[in-house]
C-alpha cells in the first residue's frame, strides 16, 4: 500500500483550481432549494437496452409478458455491459426500437412497458452484509443491480470496483463536485441522503480495498459539505470531505484527482495507475440501495431546470420515463425553449424529440431560453488565446480548429486532438463564438471511423483466415475420413472375400456422422 | 445540409464577444487620447477623425470587395480600433492625407491583403507607422509643443493646418525627447550635458512633452493598460516582459556607461513605450497565444526596442521591434507549446510510476 503523494498534504486545494477552466454562471439557485420529489409513475416507460458504455444488454422479455418491479429484463452481455431491470410493474407492449436520448435521435433497441400503477415488487436481489462480504461479492452485487456511473459517464460501476485485481489502490474519491451549471441533483442527494451515501461510499471502499475516502465537493455547496462532514468514517474506513474550488471542469476525473493528490494521471492511463478510483456520489447511493436492500437501479434523481421550465425541481424519476412527462410534471414550459438538453449546459446533449426516455446517465433535463444560449453567429478567430488559456488540458483549440477545418486530422492529432476531454471550456470562452468543440467532436468521430474501418478490415481478414483454417481443417478431416473409409472398405472387401457375414448397417451409418465432428 | 445545426455543447457562453473586446480596448485608450487631443488642439482632433473615419471606410470597401458580410464585420469595431492606433502614432500637426495613407496601409495592405480579421501576420498600425516613417521621415518626425486647446490654433487655423498643409500658424516646433538624445549623443555630448535640456520626469509622466498624438501621457496609458489587465482583456505577460526587459537593459547600460546611455526611467516614459507595451504588443492577432510564447515575445520586443533606440537610425524604433517579433510569432508558436495534461513537455505520456505490483497490463 502506498501513501498519498506528499504534495497533497500541503496543497491548499480550496484555493488553487485547475489550470485553465472557466467560471460559467452556475444558475444553480433555480433548483437548488427544491427538495427531491418523487414523480408519479407514468403510463409508459421506454427502457433502452443500452444505457451504458459497452455492449448492449440482451432482452429477456417478449411482447405481452407481464413484468414486476425489479425484474431483470435485459441481461448484461460481455464483460463491459450492464443489467437492465423493469422500473415498475406492468406489461411489455413492445420490444423494438425507439429514438435514443442522444442528439442523433436514432432508434435503439428499447423495451416499452405499459405500467399498471400497482408498482408491485418482484423478488429483490439477495442482500449482503457488506461488513462481512468479500470485495468480489460486493462487486458482483453491484453488477447484478445494473449500476453504472451516474455522473453521466455511465461506465459500468462493477468493472471499476474490480480494478483492485490489477492496480494497487489506496484512495476512493467520491465526485460530488457537480461542476456543470444548473445541475443540483447530486447536491440535493448529498444534503438529503448523506447517511445513505456515506454507507454506499463505505461499501465501495471495501470492495476496492482502499485505506481512505475523499469526498470532493465544490465550495458553492455549503449545505452538502456540512451534511457529508458529519461522517468521518464509512464502514470503518476514514472519510474526509475536501472542499474544492468552484470551477468548471472540476468534476473531470483526472483533474479532480490532480487537485486532490497533486498528481497528474499520465495520458492514456487511468487514475487507478495512481492508486485512485473516482466514483460519483449518486452512484454511491445506488450501491447502498443495491447492497443493503437488494434494489436494482430503477430510478434516479434528475434536475429539471432552465428558465423555460415553469417550476425547476429535482425529481426522482423512473428510468424510461419520457422527458416530456418529466417536464409536464414540473408544470410545463413557461416559454418556448430554444434548446432542450439532457445533462448540463457545458457537455449535455441537445435532443430533438421530447419523448425520448430518461436513462441511468441523465443528470439533468434543461430547457433553455434563447437568452440563455449563445447565438449562432460566428466571427473569424482573432487569436485572442482565451481558448488556450481556458483549456484544462493545455491544448491550443484554435490551432486544432484550423487544422481540422483544413482536413489535416493527422496534424490535429499531433497537437493533442485525442487528449481533448471535450469539456467545452474553449467554445464557452471564445469571443468569436467559434464552435470549437463541435469541430473537435467531428474530428474525433472521423478518426474513430477511420480506426473502426481499419479495425473492421483487420477483423474481416482475421475472420477470413479463421474460416480458411476451419475449411482446411474440415477438408483435412474429410480426407482422412475418406482414407480411413477406403481402408476399411478394403479391409471389409478382403474379409468379405474370406468370410461372407455382412456388417451391421447401423455402424456404417453412424460412421460418417462421427467423423465429421 | 438539413441536419440540426447544434450538435454539441456548450450551450451557454461567456459574455465576451469580439466587439465587446474592441470596445473595452477603445475605452482604455480613451483617456490618453482625449488628453492628447486636448493638448494638441484642433489639428490633432481633425487628424484623428480623418484617420479613424478613413480606416472604417477602407474596411467597408475591402469587405465589399472580398464579399464578406459587411454589416457583421464592419460593426465589430476592429477597424476603428486600428485607425485609432494609427492616429495615436502620428505627429499631431500632420496633414490629413498622412492619416488617410496610414489607414489605407493598415487596413488594405496589412489587414485585408493578408486575409482579413485574424489572418494578418503583422500589426496593421505598426505596418502603417513603419512605412510612413521610412517613406516620409520628415512629415513623421515634425513635432510641436503641446500648448493646450485654448492656446493652440483655432478651429479654422486647425482646419487649414490639417487640410491645407498651412504652415502659417507659428507652432513651436521641437524635437521629441528620444530624437533629441539621439542627435545630441551622436554629436558627442554626454547624458549629463543633455539632461538639463530634457523635459522633467513629471512632464513626461503627465504628457507635457512634444510627441505623437496619443503617446505622450505615460500615466494615462499606464492606467488604461492596468484597466485592460484588470478586465482580463490582456494578460500581464507581454506588458511586464516588454517593460521589464527594456528597464533592465537600460539600467544595466546606464550603470556601466552613464554618459552614453539614457537611464531606464527615460526609456519607460518617452516615445511609444507605454502604448506599445499595453496596446500594440498585446494585439491578439499578431502575438503568440500561450503564456510562455508571450513571455519570449515580450522579452524580445523589449530588447529590440532598446537596441534600435540606442544604435539604430530611428529613435522611434518601437514599430520595427514589434514588426520583427510579429514575423517571429509563428516560429515561437511552433516551438513554445504548453504542456499537455498527463504528458511531458515533449508530448510523451508521463511515466506510470504506481503500476501495480500485482501485475496485469490493461
Ligand atoms: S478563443 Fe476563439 S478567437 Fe480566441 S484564439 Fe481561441 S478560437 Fe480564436
Ligand atoms: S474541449 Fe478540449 S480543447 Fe476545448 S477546452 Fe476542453 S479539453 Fe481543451
Amino acid at each position: 500500500m502506498s501513501f498519498p503523494h506528499f504534495a497533497a498534504l500541503f496543497r491548499p486545494s480550496q484555493f488553487f483550481g485547475i489550470r485553465g477552466g472557466v467560471h460559467p454562471e452556475t444558475r444553480k439557485h433555480l433548483s437548488s432549494e427544491s427538495p427531491i420529489e418523487d414523480m408519479p409513475i407514468p403510463t409508459l416507460l421506454r427502457v433502452p437496452l443500452q444505457q451504458h458504455i459497452g455492449a448492449e444488454a440482451e432482452p429477456l422479455v417478449r411482447r405481452d409478458d407481464l413484468v414486476v418491479k425489479g425484474q431483470l429484463i435485459g441481461r448484461a452481455r460481455g464483460p463491459v455491459s450492464a443489467n437492465i431491470h423493469a422500473p415498475t410493474s406492468g406489461r411489455v407492449i413492445a420490444v423494438g426500437h425507439f429514438a435514443a436520448p442522444h442528439p442523433s435521435g436514432l432508434p435503439i433497441p428499447t423495451i416499452t412497458i405499459r405500467t399498471d400503477g400497482q408498482d408491485s415488487w418482484g423478488p429483490r436481489l439477495g442482500r449482503l452484509r457488506p461488513e462481512n462480504a468479500t470485495p468480489e461479492e460486493i462487486a458482483a452485487k453491484v453488477a447484478e443491480a445494473g449500476i453504472v456511473g451516474m455522473g453521466g459517464a455511465t461506465f459500468p460501476s462493477a468493472v471499476k470496483l474490480n480494478l483492485r485485481a490489477k492496480y494497487d489502490l489506496h484512495t476512493l474519491v467520491i465526485n460530488g463536485a457537480e461542476c456543470e451549471p444548473y445541475l443540483t441533483c447530486d447536491d440535493r442527494l448529498m444534503r438529503e441522503r448523506a447517511e445513505e451515501i456515506a454507507d454506499g461510499v463505505g461499501i465501495m471502499a471495501r470492495a476496492l480495498g482502499v485505506a481512505q475516502i475523499v469526498v470532493a465537493i465544490e465550495s458553492n455547496k455549503a449545505e452538502a459539505i456540512s451534511a457529508m462532514q458529519r461522517f468521518d468514517r464509512a464502514l470503518d474506513i476514514p472519510l474526509r470531505v475536501q472542499v474544492v474550488p468552484t470551477q468548471y471542469p472540476m468534476g473531470s476525473e483526472k483533474h479532480l484527482v490532480k487537485i486532490l493528490t497533486g498528481r497528474e494521471t499520465p495520458a492514456r492511463a487511468l487514475t487507478a495507475d495512481l492508486g485512485v478510483v473516482v466514483h460519483n456520489a449518486a452512484t454511491a447511493h445506488a450501491v447502498h440501495l443495491a447492497v443493503r436492500y437488494g434494489e436494482p437501479l430503477l430510478s434516479r434523481v434528475v434536475t429539471v431546470s432552465g428558465r423555460a421550465v415553469r417550476r425547476p425541481a429535482n425529481v426522482r424519476v423512473l428510468i424510461g420515463t419520457p422527458v416530456s412527462e418529466v417536464i409536464a410534471h414540473c408544470d410545463g414550459y413557461a416559454e418556448e425553449p430554444d434548446r432542450l438538453l439532457l445533462g448540463g449546459p457545458m457537455m449535455g446533449q441537445p435532443i430533438q424529440n421530447p419523448r425520448v426516455p430518461v436513462v441511468k446517465g441523465t443528470s439533468g433535463i434543461l430547457a433553455l431560453t434563447r437568452a440563455e444560449t449563445p447565438g449562432l453567429d460566428t466571427m473569424p478567430c482573432i487569436r485572442c488565446g482565451r481558448c488556450a488559456q481556458a483549456c484544462p488540458v493545455g491544448l491550443t483549440p484554435f490551432e486544432l480548429n484550423a487544422r481540422i477545418q483544413s482536413e489535416d486530422l493527422e496534424g490535429a492529432g499531433r497537437i493533442g486532438l485525442l487528449d481533448c476531454i471535450t469539456c467545452g471550456c474553449c467554445s464557452f470562452t471564445c469571443p468569436s463564438n467559434i464552435p470549437l468543440v463541435q469541430t473537435i467532436h467531428y474530428a474525433k468521430g472521423k478518426l474513430a471511423e477511420a480506426e473502426g474501418r481499419r479495425h473492421q478490415q483487420e477483423e474481416t481478414k482475421r475472420l477470413a483466415a479463421a474460416r480458411k483454417a476451419r475449411e482446411e481443417a474440415a477438408a483435412e478431416a474429410k480426407r482422412q475420413m475418406m482414407a480411413k473409409r477406403k481402408a476399411e472398405m478394403e479391409a471389409r472387401k478382403q474379409r468379405e472375400a474370406a468370410a461372407p457375414p455382412p456388417p451391421p448397417p447401423a455402424q456404417a451409418m453412424a460412421q460418417p456422422g462421427g467423423a465429421a465432428q | 445540409m438539413t441536419a440540426p445545426l447544434i450538435i454539441s455543447g456548450p450551450h451557454t457562453h461567456t459574455l465576451f464577444t469580439v466587439s465587446r473586446t474592441m470596445l473595452t480596448v477603445s475605452a482604455a485608450l480613451a483617456p490618453a487620447t482625449l488628453f492628447g487631443l486636448w493638448m494638441f488642439g484642433w489639428p490633432a482632433i481633425f487628424l484623428f477623425l480623418v484617420t479613424v473615419a478613413s480606416a472604417w471606410l477602407f474596411e467597408v470597401a475591402c469587405l465589399r470587395v472580398a464579399g464578406k458580410p459587411v454589416a457583421r464585420f464592419a460593426g465589430d469595431g476592429s477597424a476603428i480600433l486600428t485607425g485609432w492606433l494609427v492616429a495615436m502614432t502620428l505627429p499631431p500637426y500632420a496633414p490629413w492625407w498622412l492619416g488617410g495613407t496610414g489607414s489605407a496601409i493598415a487596413i488594405v495592405i496589412a489587414k485585408h491583403l493578408f486575409g482579413g480579421l485574424g489572418q494578418n501576420l503583422f500589426n496593421p498600425a505598426m505596418v502603417a507607422r513603419a512605412m510612413l516613417l521610412i517613406a516620409l521621415p520628415v512629415h513623421m518626425t515634425t513635432w510641436v509643443a503641446p500648448v493646450g486647446l485654448p492656446e493652440g490654433p483655432g478651429f479654422l487655423d486647425g482646419l487649414a493646418i490639417t487640410f491645407a498643409g498651412s504652415q502659417e500658424f507659428d507652432a513651436v516646433s521641437s524635437a521629441s525627447t528620444l530624437s533629441h538624445i539621439k542627435s545630441q549623443i551622436g554629436a558627442g555630448a554626454t547624458m549629463s550635458e543633455i539632461a538639463p535640456d530634457l523635459a522633467g520626469l513629471e512632464a513626461r509622466l503627465i504628457g507635457l512633452v512634444p510627441g505623437s498624438l496619443g503617446e505622450t501621457s505615460t500615466i494615462l496609458l499606464l492606467l488604461g493598460g492596468i484597466a485592460l489587465m484588470a478586465l482580463r482583456i490582456v494578460t500581464p505577460v507581454i506588458p511586464l516582459s516588454v517593460l521589464g526587459t527594456l528597464a533592465g537593459l537600460s539600467a544595466l547600460a546606464s550603470t556601466l556607461a552613464p554618459d552614453r546611455f539614457a537611464p531606464p526611467l527615460l526609456h519607460l516614459t518617452s516615445g511609444s513605450t507605454m502604448l506599445c507595451a499595453f496596446f500594440i504588443a498585446t494585439d491578439y492577432v499578431t502575438s503568440p497565444v500561450t503564456a510562455m510564447g508571450k513571455f519570449v515575445y515580450g522579452v524580445a520586443i523589449g530588447a529590440l526596442v532598446f537596441v534600435i533606440r540606442t544604435w539604430g537610425s530611428f529613435p522611434e524604433g518601437v514599430a520595427f521591434a514589434v514588426l520583427l517579433m510579429n514575423a517571429c510569432t509563428p516560429l515561437i508558436e511552433t516551438y513554445v507549446r504548453p504542456r499537455v495534461f498527463g504528458r511531458t513537455r515533449t508530448g510523451k505520456p508521463l511515466p506510470v510510476k504506481a503500476r501495480a505490483p500485482r501485475g496485469g497490463k490493461r
